[in-house]
């Protein structure tokens, strides 16, 4: 299966959602760890110089002066690197943001192995799991530009923190202009009856792709995209895998404590069904082509295929 | 100009209160609230834009204890402004209080920043700063840090930050009493050339006796001439200061205090002693 890229980069769709709600509401800044090139929000700067802090390469100082500008009543949308992001301000997240109920919205680039070419060092693979850990954290993950442009006015809307995990390059296509998205909503793309997959970001393609591969095969089987990981939509997931009995994760990152850890919490406290997860194993991050590392990490289609036809063999019968 | 008699009596109401507030708990840190006793006198009842019937009040001043774990001096300090009952001190630490160890904003009527991991509020402050710049507020933020916690790069960052954005709306204090959990400031990893290393950071430095409100209050007051530089105050405190079983004792930062021992001591801080 292949899909149409998106017309724009990621990072543009959400440059231009910035300038767009800027001037909208004058609360909303960015506050910056010399990564604006990077991100793609330096029209931002342009537009609203006064409204763009650049603390330079220090992002502890970038989380709490973006507190302190939400202490004031602003809305700062803070950028770099999902690693950096996460790890180099988890207690300034946790103390000043979330203990303090500021509304700091963080922006991670480059989560999982999207970050390709600048290796292990850069590769966030954790970040899910540290985010969800910490109380009152929203935590979404668009697939597409379609999806980022419907959800941004909600984070804007919704009081408190919010990490936005961001793929920065064109994403695949997977949704129309016209679809609507609520945050804490996951998304049916193709209904089934036979096994769920759970699926966020860069893996909700490959999610797709093994349902054309199990289609072939005669399984019929559910995709649903969880784009926001917390809240998770535990409804649609009880309800997905009440009917098709098992489960199968795939995301862009670790599968400790991220997508798959969530929906097999959720499954096992509600309705207990086998499950296998698809991301990458305990280990650190690699080098290489996206598409290397999907191969390498045992993240593709295929992969999420094999892992489907396991955990429904596993069902457990009444 | 300020009434120096009353800011002393202030001080020392502030001093007193705090002794009874970690003394009903029976355990606390004692020895950098004292230390800051007089500062915490000149900005409440001298220098400070605030409106305690009015605590949210937009267009007050902002006051950061970044060295958080000194709450119980800023409570007293806000009970006495008025801020909330003194009765209210008999919380401290209790589940469910308006007065935790730490500075937490969520809770307590006066207290602007939630504070307790050190360097935070510091660079905090200094977005509270540029907000305040941006929106043509003309007030001030007051951050206090400690010396102990100078030791945090964070405070180097926000420093840093502050001097090159010439953030001169940002009046700071160092609590420089010298001890540490550890031990001596000095010995353990040393500040000095203190002053040296603020100018460098691109601040107006200023180096006073923290105990003498006089000093104190001057030195806030020229601060307020502007110049275009955030100002670091460098206070010269001695951690426990005013307590006779806890001043400039190393173990002083939280310490158990009996109440034999508290009674004893609340004597002698109202002329009442032997």
């Amino acid at each position: 299966m292949r899909f149409e890229k998106d017309s724009k980069e990621l990072k543009q769709t959400y440059v231009e959602l910035l300038i767009e709600y800027g001037k909208k509401d004058e609360r909303i800044c960015i506050v910056e760890a010399d990564l604006m090139r990077s991100a793609g929000t330096m029209p931002f700067s342009q537009v609203f110089p006064e409204r763009t802090f650049d603390v330079g390469i220090a992002e502890a100082n970038m989380m709490c002066v973006a507190a302190g500008l939400s202490y004031m009543g602003k809305i700062p949308f803070t950028q770099t690197f999902c690693v950096f992001a996460s790890r180099r301000c988890l207690d300034q997240i946790e103390q000043s943001v979330a203990y303090a109920k500021q509304n700091v919205k963080m922006c991670g680039t480059d989560p999982g192995i999207t970050t390709e070419l600048n290796g292990g060092t850069h590769q966030a693979m954790d970040d899910l799991g540290i985010m969800r850990g910490i109380p009152g954290m929203t935590i979404f993950e668009p697939v597409d530009g379609a999806q980022m442009r419907k959800v941004f006015p909600q984070i804007v809307e919704r009081y408190g923190p919010c990490y936005i995990r961001l793929f920065r390059q064109a994403p695949d296509r997977i949704f129309s202009d016209e679809t609507e998205f609520e945050l804490g909503k996951g998304v049916v793309l193709r209904e089934g009856k036979d096994v769920s997959i759970f699926a966020s970001g860069v893996e909700v393609s490959e999610a797709l792709r093994a349902w054309e591969v199990l289609k072939a095969e005669g399984i019929d089987a559910e995709v649903i995209n969880i784009h926001t990981l917390k809240p998770l939509d535990e409804e649609l997931v009880i309800k997905s895998v009440s009917k098709t009995g098992c489960a199968v994760t795939a995301e862009n990152g670790s599968i400790l404590n991220g997508l798959g850890s969530a929906v097999s919490e959720c499954l096992a406290e509600n309705a207990p069904a086998p499950v296998r997860r698809i991301g990458v194993r305990d280990r650190l991050g690699e080098i290489g082509h996206l598409d290397e590392l999907k191969k390498v990490m045992r993240m593709s289609g295929g992969d999420i295929a094999a892992a489907a036809k396991q955990v429904m063999e596993r069902r457990i019968r009444a | 100009m300020a009434d120096y008699g009353m800011l002393r009596r202030k001080a020392h109401e502030i001093r007193t209160l705090t002794l009874e507030t970690i003394g009903h708990v029976g355990k606390g840190h004692l020895g950098g609230c004292m230390s800051l006793c007089e500062v915490m006198s000149v900005l409440y009842f001298s220098q400070m834009n605030v409106r305690p019937e009015d605590p949210q009040w937009k267009h007050r001043d902002r006051f950061i204890l970044s060295k958080g774990h000194a709450g119980p001096v800023v409570y007293s300090a806000l009970a006495l402004r008025g801020y909330f009952d003194r009765e209210a001190l008999k919380s401290l630490n209790e589940l469910g209080t308006s007065i935790p160890s730490h500075c937490d904003a969520t809770r307590t009527a006066g207290v602007d920043v939630t504070t307790g991991s050190l360097g935070q509020g510091f660079s905090v402050a200094v977005g509270i700063a540029l907000a305040a710049k941006l929106d043509r507020e003309a007030l001030y933020v007051y951050p206090i840090i400690g010396d102990g916690e100078s030791q945090e790069g964070l405070v180097w960052e926000a420093a840093m930050l502050a001097g090159n954005k010439g953030l001169d709306n940002i009046i700071g204090f160092t609590d420089y009493n010298n001890l540490q959990i550890d031990g001596h400031v000095s010995e353990v990893n040393g500040l000095e050339p203190l002053a040296d290393k603020w100018a460098a950071f691109g601040w107006d430095v200023h180096s006073v006796d923290g105990h003498d409100v006089e000093e104190i209050d001057q030195a806030v007051s020229r601060a307020k001439q502007g110049g275009g530089k955030p100002h670091m105050i460098i206070l010269r405190t001695v951690k426990g200061k005013g307590i006779s079983f806890a001043e400039n004792v190393v173990t002083n930062h939280s310490m158990t205090i009996s109440k034999d021992v508290l009674e004893r001591e609340l004597k002698l801080l109202r002329g009442e002693g032997e």
